[in-house]
């Protein structure tokens, strides 16, 4: 009986280390171990054997069942292992080869310059207002104490639709429209981003630009100085440009602001070292800014006795292209896809 | 307005040690910006020179070979000026002399003979053409016989000057004269102002008993006339040509050069004609519509009831502050001299000479002119012709003036000053800027009463005064600061950078794109009822009215980069459309999207873009901004020309028409090229709930799949509904994933749709499922005589 239970056990050791794939395995399992298994057999054939044989025969059969089945699971786990190998050999892939092309979405530089500016002035307080681009005389122009017939209309050459109504030249119009809406002439901090037009076009100029336009009006002596517009200023365009930009306030002269000053920053290019960009002054023109005229609150309902204010505009399309040393105006309104798609990166300060 | 430095000087002592480069940076600090600030010759190096000898160049036709003694050598030189010749005394560019246009000049050799330095025409060094004699247009500058040899030629010719060519703001017409520069140079570093000598002699009867001014218009405020008698005309004297030069006019005589001298040093344009072609009688009045005028520059100008004329009584002899009339112009011969000096409306004068010609004296005129100088510089003026052009000045002046006399005063504290300017200014501080200016003030308690000068027709107001202040203080004297205003988050509506970044995740390119289109553009890719918005002075015809629609906008930046060979185009831009309807004007923000080419591509996937992929765009905005199942899309009830008939859609929100989407007409794009638009005003103005939550199910799903035979007509959207009502609560989702449509199918077609059921309490049995899908493809055959496909 032992002999039996030996050679069983010898030959379904060699069948095991023959078996090639796991449902060989399995239907080796099945002949080994089943019901109609030579070992099940031995099993039931147990009663015939003397008594003090039987738990001996018994637990001989036991081991050699344990031993097979450890047996089977050991080369289980070969077998699996040696199959998933096979498998991830054959899905190799060559990971050199390119890949599945995404979109790529992009912002206009533009509006990201937009975006920018909007979220320096939201963290100061400011409102973002929006108001129409097709505008009329009186809020572009006459409610920015700028009758008819002033001399500063001409340096704004405009589209006009009627006598009445054009595109807007400045986003100053807006100021207007705010001072106007607030019914309870509470304090303004506010700003205005968006398209302009002026009848010009050429290499440094086209026809639609785009400005951004910041009113502040608060009770006389509260916060609206020109000390006030000067540090606004200076955060707005160290922020945009670099910690080491210097602002320059020229005196100057616009009809909605008195005093008026424009505004020179370090040059991007040289630094302020001078170059041909900056003419070799070392600054480049860039804002327009200055103290609200008291007739433009008072025409807007803001008693200019008890209210002063401030105010700045700057052209956005010549910041977009010094940020991104775009170097020809005209890339910004070809929409070049080659142009477009290159703005599809995080900007970095 | 060009500066000349020793025109200035005449009126204000400024320091020899402050160069022009200075003195324009010191002035541009207090508001007047400039353009150039050089010296009027710029060249270098150069001296006095006398043509000792003068050959033939051997090895040239033109070139001649020279000696020329400078002083301490002489020098050989090759010059190959006609007009060169032994014994003249001539300007030479010694070697490293640096000329004008970037040229230096090196020591060398011109075809074989030495050639030390060059001889010099008065253009290479730096005076403008125009201003030269034929002779000195066509060769070098011969000097007098009396210029030192080896002395500096330009101080020899009292050329010496520096000029700075100014930008100044439209307010400040104070600043187009030399004495107007010199109060505010004077200001800067602290100097007082010479006032022009006016002393001259007059003779003979009143000039008032035979002669009279008549002043016919409103737009005439102010009219002196005199007289000046017996005028030889002649060359100027050097230094009023130096001064015209300086300050870019041309020299012509000294009678005319006065009348410009003048007008430099007091910003008053005056008026000469010849008296003896004129009469008795002096007129100012409007012109009659097409009455004509023969000007200075011989041209014939047909006149409006705006421009305003002079007259002799019966014709215009001149249009006032613009030009002269041929007819009584100085000429050669001209004897005896009627001055004018007169102030014309600014903006009428504005309006004419941008019909006619801008000028320095229409320049002047435009800006508003001060009465003051009005009689100085008539006063001036017969000085000068008096001391120049050897005239007796008759007596007396015809005067017509209707002027404001009186004297504009300003109140204002020192607290004023500092509120706005957030400074600490004091009264004496204050008092000090004004004395620099020139203005008057006095102190009474805290406040202080300011008379301006006549000359500073800008000020006006309070703060201009205060900005006055500032200037002189010097703007970078005043620390920025930060408003210490109560802390406050500013608002801002993001929907348009949401859709924005929405677009841009989906694999979209911004487009920026003109508003101003051509107007047959405008009404295509619609059929909304609008009328167009035409420019009244267009540029271009290309761009002569504004847009209504962005789809022709985006669809030419397509054509533009297809053009460049890029086939993959998927752009979108927020904009907006204008339209006018019964007398309303009116804007609205739009989203338009165009796509084509492939959307996407890998080594064996590839999607090119149909009508289904920009559907999904527009859904994908849609859902996300909160439009979900509130949405459809219908077939247009008009045709829109440019759309393909079977590839559009409206695009509907809860029953309004908010957008369009289609495929753009094959007869127009042959590749496929997809586009949608919509009306964000119109979407937005719906209002939708705050996103919420929804609570997950904790019960699995079961999914089913049925097939039905249908009626090729009956559209997904149809399908749908019927599908979505028949299913209930239990049914969470259904999805079409196949159509299928043969020539064996006839006008059938199969359509295949996974339903997926679930509930929130428990998880669902075939024996609650089975019953619902029976009800679904009962519905489906009662509905559209479906046939489960089995």
């Amino acid at each position: 009986m032992k002999e039996k239970i030996e050679e069983i056990r010898k030959s379904a050791k060699e069948k095991i280390d023959k078996i090639q794939n796991l449902q060989e395995l399995q239907d080796l399992k099945v002949k080994l171990l089943g019901k109609k298994s030579e070992l099940s057999e031995l099993l039931k054939g147990l009663g015939e054997l003397a008594k003090e044989e039987r738990p001996k025969i018994g637990s001989l059969v036991n081991e050699t069942r344990q031993e097979i089945e450890q047996k089977i699971l050991e080369a289980e786990d070969v077998l699996k292992e040696k199959a998933m190998n096979q498998k991830l050999e054959k899905e190799k892939i060559d990971i050199t080869a390119p890949s599945t092309k995404m979109r790529r979405g992009s912002k206009h530089p533009l509006n990201r310059v937009i975006e920018e500016i909007q979220d320096i002035f939201v963290s100061m307080g400011y409102d973002v207002v929006d108001g129409p681009e097709l505008e009329t005389d009186e809020f572009c122009f006459e409610r920015l104490n700028l009758p008819k017939g002033h001399p500063a209309r001409d340096m704004q050459d405009s589209f006009y639709i009627t006598d009445e109504y054009l595109l807007r030249t400045q986003t100053s119009s807006v100021q207007a429209r705010t001072m106007l809406a607030n019914k309870e002439k509470t304090p303004i901090r506010m700003i205005c981003t968006g398209k302009t037009y002026r009848r010009e076009d050429d290499a440094t100029h086209s026809h639609q630009f785009n400005q951004v336009e910041g009113l502040v009006v608060d009770y006389k002596d509260k916060n609206t100085s020109l000390a006030d517009l000067k540090g606004t200023l200076e955060i707005f365009m160290k922020r945009m440009l670099g910690p080491n930009t210097e602002l320059r306030f020229r005196p100057s002269y616009f009809p909605f602001t008195e005093p008026s000053y424009e505004v020179d920053v370090t040059c991007f290019k040289c630094g302020g070292k001078g170059c041909p960009l900056c003419k070799k002054t070392g600054w480049i023109e860039l804002l327009g800014s200055g103290m609200v005229h008291p007739k433009v609150l008072e025409m807007n309902g803001y008693d200019p006795e008890k209210y002063s204010g401030f105010a700045f505009g700057t052209g956005i399309d010549r910041l977009a292209m010094f940020k991104y040393g775009i170097t020809d105006m005209r890339y910004l309104y070809t929409n070049d896809v080659r142009f477009l798609s290159q703005f599809d990166r995080q900007d970095k300060d | 307005m060009i500066l000349s430095r020793k025109f200035l000087k005449d009126y204000v002592d400024i320091d020899d040690n402050i160069d022009i480069k200075t003195l324009a940076e010191d002035m541009t600090r207090v508001g007047n910006e400039y353009d150039l600030a050089e010296r009027l010759v710029p060249a270098t190096k150069l001296i006095v020179g006398k043509v000792l000898e003068c050959k033939e160049h051997p090895d040239s036709d033109h070139l001649h070979c020279c000696k020329v003694d400078v002083g301490n050598e002489v020098l050989n030189i090759v010059c190959g000026a006609p007009n060169v010749r032994a014994g003249i005394k001539v300007i030479v560019a010694l070697a490293g002399a640096e000329l004008p246009g970037g040229v230096t000049i090196k020591k060398g050799n011109i075809r074989g003979q030495e050639s030390n330095g060059m001889i010099c025409a008065l253009y290479e060094i730096g005076i403008d053409k125009k201003f030269l004699s034929e002779e000195d247009k066509n060769g070098i500058h011969i000097l007098p016989d009396d210029a030192p040899i080896g002395k500096d030629p330009v101080e020899y010719m009292k050329l010496d000057d520096s000029i700075i060519d100014f930008e100044l703001t439209a307010n400040r017409g104070d600043l187009l004269s030399i004495l107007g520069m010199a109060y505010e140079v004077g200001a800067i570093y602290d100097k007082s102002v010479k006032i022009p000598d006016i002393k001259h002699n007059e003779s003979g009867e009143d000039l008032n008993k035979s002669f009279s001014v008549k002043v016919n218009t409103e737009n005439c405020t102010l009219f002196i006339a005199r007289k000046a008698l017996n005028v030889k005309i002649k060359e100027s004297p050097d230094f009023i040509k130096n001064r015209l030069i300086a300050c870019n006019i041309r020299p012509i005589n000294n009678v005319v050069d006065i009348s410009n001298y003048v007008m430099l040093e007091c910003g008053q344009p005056l008026h000469f004609y010849d008296a003896d072609r004129l009469g008795n009688v002096i007129e100012t009045r409007m012109a009659k519509n097409g009455e004509h005028i023969t000007t200075l520059d011989g041209n014939d100008r047909c006149l409006e009831d705006t421009d305003i004329v002079i007259s002799d009584g019966k014709r215009a002899i001149g249009l006032a502050g613009v030009m002269g009339g041929l007819d009584t112009e100085i000429e050669e011969t001209t004897k005896n001299v009627l001055i004018e000096a007169a102030i014309f409306d600014n903006v009428k004068i504005r309006k004419t000479s941008n019909k006619i010609l801008r000028s320095e004296a229409s320049n002047r005129f435009e800006k508003g002119l001060d009465p003051s100088r009005t009689y100085m510089a008539m006063e001036r003026a017969v000085k000068l012709l008096e001391e120049y052009a050897d005239a007796q000045i008759q007596k007396g002046k015809v005067v017509y003036d209707k002027t404001e006399k009186e004297e504009k005063k300003i109140t204002i504290t020192a607290k004023d000053i500092n509120n706005l300017l957030g400074t600490n200014i004091t009264n004496k501080e204050t008092i000090d800027v004004f004395r620099r200016l020139g203005f008057d003030t006095v102190l009474n308690g805290d406040i202080i009463t300011v008379t301006v000068p006549t000359r500073r027709l800008d000020i006006s107001i309070k703060e201009d005064l205060i900005e006055e202040v500032g200037r002189i203080y010097g703007v970078d004297n005043i620390e920025g600061k930060l408003p210490s205003s109560p802390i406050r988050m500013g608002s801002l509506d993001k929907t348009d950078r949401d859709i924005r970044n929405k677009m841009v995740s989906l694999g979209l390119n911004e487009t920026l794109s003109y508003v101003l289109v051509n107007d047959k553009e405008v009404h295509k890719y619609t059929k909304d009822e609008f009328e167009e918005l035409k420019l009244l002075a267009p540029m271009t015809e290309e761009r002569n009215v504004l847009r209504y629609s962005l789809i022709p906008s985006l669809y030419k930046i397509y054509e533009y980069n297809k053009s460049h060979y890029i086939k993959d185009v998927a752009l979108f831009e927020i904009g907006k459309g204008f339209w006018k309807k019964d007398e309303t004007y009116g804007e609205n923000k739009k989203l338009c999207c165009l796509m084509t080419g492939e959307y996407y591509l890998g080594i064996d996937v590839k999607k090119d873009v149909d009508f289904y992929v920009i559907k999904g765009v527009v859904e994908e905005v849609l859902n996300y901004l909160g439009y979900e199942n509130r949405y459809s899309f219908v077939i247009p009830k008009q045709n829109i020309a440019e759309f393909h008939p079977g590839q559009v859609a409206e695009i509907n929100v809860n029953g309004d028409i908010i957008g369009i989407i289609g495929r753009i007409h094959p007869e127009i794009s042959k590749e496929p090229v997809f586009v949608f638009e919509i009306n964000l005003d119109k979407l937005l103005d719906k209002r939708v709930s705050k996103m919420k939550f929804k609570d997950i199910s904790i019960y699995p799903t079961v999914n089913k799949d049925i097939a039905v035979m249908i009626n090729k007509d009956i559209t997904s959207d149809e399908i749908s509904k019927v599908i979505k009502k028949a299913g209930g609560n239990l049914l969470v989702n259904y999805k079409l994933f196949d159509i299928y449509t043969n020539l064996a199918l006839g006008n059938k077609k199969s359509v295949a749709y996974s339903l997926t059921f679930g509930s929130n309490s428990k998880t669902l049995t075939d024996e609650e499922i089975n019953p619902i899908i029976e009800k679904i493809v009962e519905a489906l055959e009662k509905n559209f005589k479906a046939e489960l496909r089995k």
